[in-house]
């Protein structure tokens, strides 16, 4: 056992999360720095509904999810455009969304009874299980992925520094959340696969938690976060063949080991 | 509708409500290059309000606004709130507010300069002082080469002999940049000096015209007082009547219910 066991599995769970770990950096940041990590959370809960309706119209669940996650993203950016005439927070909502999707999500699987379903596979995460047929979603929908954020990138910076501001100066905001959410919904349906739904927030966020005492610019802290994200891919699953423990909660407690240790570096540095 | 050349932007009959409270009824406002207009008004008058409809970031519920074309503006808003875990520093945060090809590093120096605070250009956004803050959204303002500078509040969180010193700048780059300048305030008594023209908001228009001419109006006395009025009228002594505090005329010789002036009172 142990390190010589360099199999095709184990390859291609870090070639997989790898890729979903380099998106989810920069993308990560802009969560944190919008503070929308319980928007990244409700999308991922919602994103069981998106499985089990897959399931039920036998088509791919990544195609469910992102259906289920356009609605969410849409839900919520027509809300925010319509400047908060609801009586209820951003934060009932949300709440309701993510818990009310999740449920119905539990719900419809029950009525899948001929359809073999590991819910804990979509629950925690089953990398070890990707495809080769996965890889090409993963890194396909992650250049995708990429491709958008670079484009948008410095307008999405300007409207998270002040929205008023740059819509003065001529910048599309309303436009840009929307197409920043869809791409979160993106990123959710790919990192579903690597750490499972319930862990999907964890990487988006605390990889970029963890870079920010590292980095004085914004574009500093997003590459920093991808190669925080795919350092804790790779611990992960290093933890996880060695120990024989889950591997998206590996990946994740990892990811945690790497925030912990940056806040060390940087309370260290601070007092010297 | 015929505009006079050096017309900037001009919002007529503006009505607005929030949630069936009316918050501004037949609103005027207008500002010409090269002038500075002051908004001013008790809380809750929709000084903000206006500003924000004439900046396009609200739409009225009745009312037009029209702007010269190609008006370039250049927005100073209430106040910046950028969360702690975006690092960004001063430069950083100038280069936003340009397209791709001038963030040159020299304008943005520039800028800096001409807002008085080129010693915070490394700081990160959030370290800088209110004062410095204030002044670094003006230089953002004026990188876009406004034609028309619109300021919400700018002295907000700054000391007394700071609120004066960033009024001069206001007023020296109108002076030198030739710009139309557009106000919020409600600090009245270093704004009325800074000001060509006053707009006294309370829902409605209640007067407008020259700081002087304002500061005698009986619906001015009336909103702001009348202490206020005279301390503010210091500099006229030229009164032909007087106001009481409900406004009304008073004339001179019944001087017997006359209110002292209460001079160096800070209203507010």
């Amino acid at each position: 056992m142990g390190m010589t066991m360099v199999d095709d599995f184990l390859v291609r769970a870090l070639l997989a999360g790898c890729a979903v770990a380099v998106v989810a950096g920069p993308l990560g940041a802009f969560v944190v720095w919008r503070r929308m990590a319980y928007f990244g959370a409700t999308l991922s809960h919602a994103a069981l509904l998106g499985i089990a309706l897959g399931l039920l119209a036998g088509i791919h669940v990544m195609l469910g999810v992102m259906a289920v996650s356009i609605v969410v993203a849409l839900l919520m950016g027509v809300r925010h455009w319509r400047q908060n005439n609801d009586m209820l927070s951003e934060d009932t909502l949300l709440g309701i969304l993510a818990h009310g999707s999740l449920a119905l999500g539990l719900v419809v699987v029950a009525f899948l009874d001929d359809v073999r379903f590991d819910l804990n596979a979509y629950l925690f995460g089953d990398i070890l299980a990707v495809t080769s047929s996965d890889l090409y979603w993963l890194y396909g929908g992650g250049a995708g992925v990429a491709l958008i954020l670079i484009y948008i990138w410095r307008p999405l910076l300007s409207a998270t520094v002040h929205e008023e501001l740059s819509i003065v100066e001529g910048v599309p905001v309303h436009t840009l959340r929307l197409v920043y959410m869809l791409v979160l919904a993106g990123v959710v349906a790919l990192a579903m696969k690597v750490v499972g739904v319930l862990l999907v927030t964890s990487l988006l966020i605390i990889p970029a938690a963890a870079a920010r005492p590292l980095s004085s610019t914004p574009e500093q802290m997003g590459v920093l976060a991808s190669v925080c994200g795919c350092l804790s891919v790779t611990g992960g699953l290093w933890g996880s063949a060695n120990y024989d423990t889950p591997s998206g909660p590996s990946i994740v407690v990892a990811a945690l080991v790497l925030f912990m240790v940056a806040r060390l570096i940087a309370g260290i540095r601070r007092s010297a | 509708m015929s505009q006079l050349p050096n017309f900037l932007i001009q919002a007529s009959a503006i009505d607005m409500s929030f949630g069936g409270r009316k918050v501004l009824s037949h609103g005027e406002a207008k500002v010409a290059k090269g002038e500075i207009v002051t908004l001013i008004g008790p809380n809750g008058a929709g000084k903000t309000t206006m500003v924000r409809i004439m900046l396009g970031l609200q739409m009225p519920d009745k009312g037009t606004v029209i702007r010269c074309p190609d008006l370039r503006v250049g927005y100073m808003p209430q106040r910046l709130n950028i969360d702690p875990s975006l690092p960004i520093d001063v430069l950083r945060f100038l280069s936003l507010g340009l397209s791709r090809g001038d963030a040159g590093h020299g304008l943005r120096s520039a800028a800096l300069k001409e807002a008085g605070v080129d010693h915070v250009a490394h700081s990160p956004i959030q370290q800088i002082s209110g004062g410095e803050l204030q002044r670094v959204l003006l230089a953002r303002a004026l990188l876009r080469n406004p034609d028309l500078l619109v300021l919400d509040e700018p002295v907000q969180g700054v000391d007394v002999s700071g609120q004066a010193e960033l009024y001069g700048l206001i007023r020296k780059i109108r002076d030198h940049r030739g710009c139309g300048v557009l106000m919020v305030s409600h600090d009245l008594h270093m704004v009325m000096a800074a000001t060509d023209h006053v707009i006294c908001l309370n829902q409605h228009v209640c007067c407008a015209g020259h700081p002087e001419i304002v500061s005698r109006d009986p619906e001015f006395v009336a909103l702001f007082g009348e202490s206020v009025a005279a301390e503010l009228g210091i500099y006229h002594h030229d009164h032909d009547h007087e106001h009481d505090v409900h406004g009304d005329v008073i004339s001179h010789n019944h001087d017997d219910h006359h209110h002292s002036h209460d001079h160096g009172h800070d209203h507010g």
